[in-house]
């Protein structure tokens, strides 16, 4: 075989190796969304979405209660890991040479890493034994502290692509550094920050364990923070291990309904990044 | 190789014509009586270990330009930022001597540095406007230096712009994001920015290098008109715009100041056959 020929050989088998191997990471969302679709689409209806849900053996009731629990709760663990997680990236990015900056990065890695359930039993060691009680806040404190470190290390990767000249120019203006970094490197970056915010939400909304025994579920309407709250993710299992046919179909619908949301989050998210790439392109 | 080169060159540098008639005095030192407003004494600056400035003794004299030339990495840059503090800003880096601001040591311990870099503004290479309205640009120096009520904003901006010689073409989209000006108009706006805090000096890093000819020769223009009020340094590559724009010129050299002098004396007359090859163009 001549080499030319050979090369184009090798060349074509790399591609083909490397369509196949997208197509088999696909392969799994596809059957996904379709199953989903399948068992979940058909039992999305308005009393589905409107209707909280009813004693067993009656027919009807829907997951209103979740949806707006699990609203009520990314909202709080935002409130929360919004700023903190904000900040702290900023820290990380403009003081990056610092020694606490390092300490600070590694901790939101660790973090990130840490299992969902461990950060359950810490939020339920933490906010929920000392009051004795199950509440929306402890699962909202839960869900912050996973999305703390998404939010930290997407802003802080940001930060670092906002060209130098910008932090210089502040500063030639007579800014501090912390001026400089607030009022000018952080608002050119501000998009970019809210699609990590999103994705974050887009990634916490789907917890379960975090909130198992903090904000642990409730069968009825409840926004009361102090109180169990119910969530999508914790009543699709509850729904999911009964035994009752009814109940199964309602757990698809709620299965299909939260990937719904995430998938929305993320698309908003990426047409948020292609705009800033574009403003900045 | 480099024999023929130096045998070739040799007797072209002996042939070269000087000039003969009305040389200027070497005046090495701005005239007795001339207001100095920013002079540095000794200078020495380090990057870590490795020495960037040699003891650097220049006064700039007020109300005028001075130009910086020299080979790239001899130090004019260098030199410029030492002079509003900007390299603090790099880690390890350490100063000796002394920079006098009307007469007081910049680098002496309580001196405020943001208060310095309001008094000494800079002008960069690359335009560099913030990602804002050109409203919100100029603006940025008087908000966060809380100079003057907030009524009279407007006006500042105004003024500024004006002064950059870029209000008439702007006066009319003032809420337009600054990026999407022209390279040139970029640049002006940059130096309304810099303008909108009234400082006393304002130094210019080779704020034309980036731009085409009409926009550079703007950009010239409205250094001659500035001067009236603020005394500037500029750092170039461009031998012309130097001999264009300012009256004194230092030649600055693997960071020591070859000569410093008025530029009809540097340009015609040098006092040192190094800025003479420097500017007729036999290296650079």
């Amino acid at each position: 075989m001549s080499r030319g020929r050979r090369r184009r050989v090798v060349s074509a088998l790399f591609a083909g190796a490397c369509a196949a191997s997208v197509l088999l990471a696909l392969v799994p969302l596809a059957f996904v969304l379709l199953y989903l679709l399948k068992k979940g689409a058909g039992a999305l209806e308005w009393g589905f979405l409107f209707h909280n849900p009813k004693p067993v053996g009656e027919p009807g009731g829907g997951f209103a209660n979740a949806i707006v629990g699990t609203l009520v709760l990314i909202g709080l663990a935002s409130i929360f890991a919004v700023p903190v997680g904000v900040i702290a990236g900023l820290y990380v990015a403009e003081y990056r040479g610092s020694r606490f900056a390092s300490v600070v990065r590694f901790a939101a890695d660790a973090l990130n890493g840490v299992p969902s359930i461990v950060v359950g039993i810490f939020a339920y060691s933490l906010a929920v034994l000392p009051v004795r009680r199950f509440s929306a806040l402890a699962g909202g404190f839960a869900l912050g502290v996973m999305m703390i470190p998404i939010i930290a290390r997407t802003t802080e990767e940001l930060l670092r692509l906002v060209p130098e000249s910008f932090r210089d120019g502040a500063l030639a203006l007579g800014a501090t550094r912390a001026k400089a970094a607030w009022s000018v490197v952080l608002p050119a970056t501000l998009p970019g920050i809210l699609t990590g915010i999103l994705v974050a939400l887009a990634r916490i909304a789907g917890e379960t364990a975090p909130l198992l025994f903090t904000a642990f579920g409730n069968r009825f309407f409840s926004t009361r923070l102090d109180q169990p709250i119910a969530a999508l993710t914790v009543q699709i299992y509850t729904y999911a291990v009964s035994p009752y046919e009814d109940w199964h179909r309602q757990a698809w619908a709620g299965a299909f309904l939260l990937v719904v949301v995430v998938l929305v989050l993320s698309v908003i998210a990426r047409m948020a990044t292609r705009r800033l790439e574009r403003m900045h392109g | 190789m480099t024999a023929e080169t130096m045998t070739i060159s040799e007797p072209v540098k002996t042939a070269l014509p000087r000039p003969a008639l009305s040389v200027p005095p070497a005046e090495p030192r701005p005239a007795e009586g001339t207001a100095i407003r920013v002079e540095t004494v000794h200078l020495d600056f380090f990057y870590g270990k490795s020495q960037a400035l040699f003891d650097v003794s220049l006064a700039v004299p007020e109300k005028s330009v001075t130009a910086l030339i020299g080979p790239s990495g001899c130090g004019k840059s260098t030199f410029l930022r030492c002079l509003n503090r900007m390299n603090d800003l790099i880690p390890d880096t350490r100063v000796e001597g002394k920079v006098l601001l009307d007469g007081e040591d910049v680098y002496v311990g309580n001196v405020d540095v943001v208060g310095l870099r309001r008094r000494v503004g800079l002008v960069f290479q690359k335009s560099n406007p913030f990602p804002k309205s050109i409203f919100e640009n100029v603006a940025y120096g008087v908000r966060i230096n809380g100079i003057g009520r907030r009524s009279e904003l407007p006006e500042r901006v105004e003024r500024a712009l004006q002064r950059a010689a870029l209000w008439d073409e702007v006066k009319d989209r003032l809420r337009a994001p600054a990026l999407s000006l022209s390279g040139g108009q970029q640049q002006r706006l940059c130096i309304a920015r810099a303008l909108a805090v009234e400082p006393e000096v304002l130094l210019m890093d080779e704020p034309a290098s980036a731009l085409d000819p009409i926009a550079t020769q703007k950009i010239e223009e409205l250094i001659w008109e500035l001067k009236t009020a603020y005394t500037i340094v500029i750092v170039t590559h461009n031998m012309q715009q130097a001999a264009r724009v300012s009256e004194r010129t230092a030649f600055f050299m693997m960071g020591r100041l070859v000569e410093y002098d008025r530029t009809d004396k540097i340009f015609t007359n040098p006092g040192q056959r190094v800025t003479e090859d420097y500017i007729t163009g036999r290296f650079g």
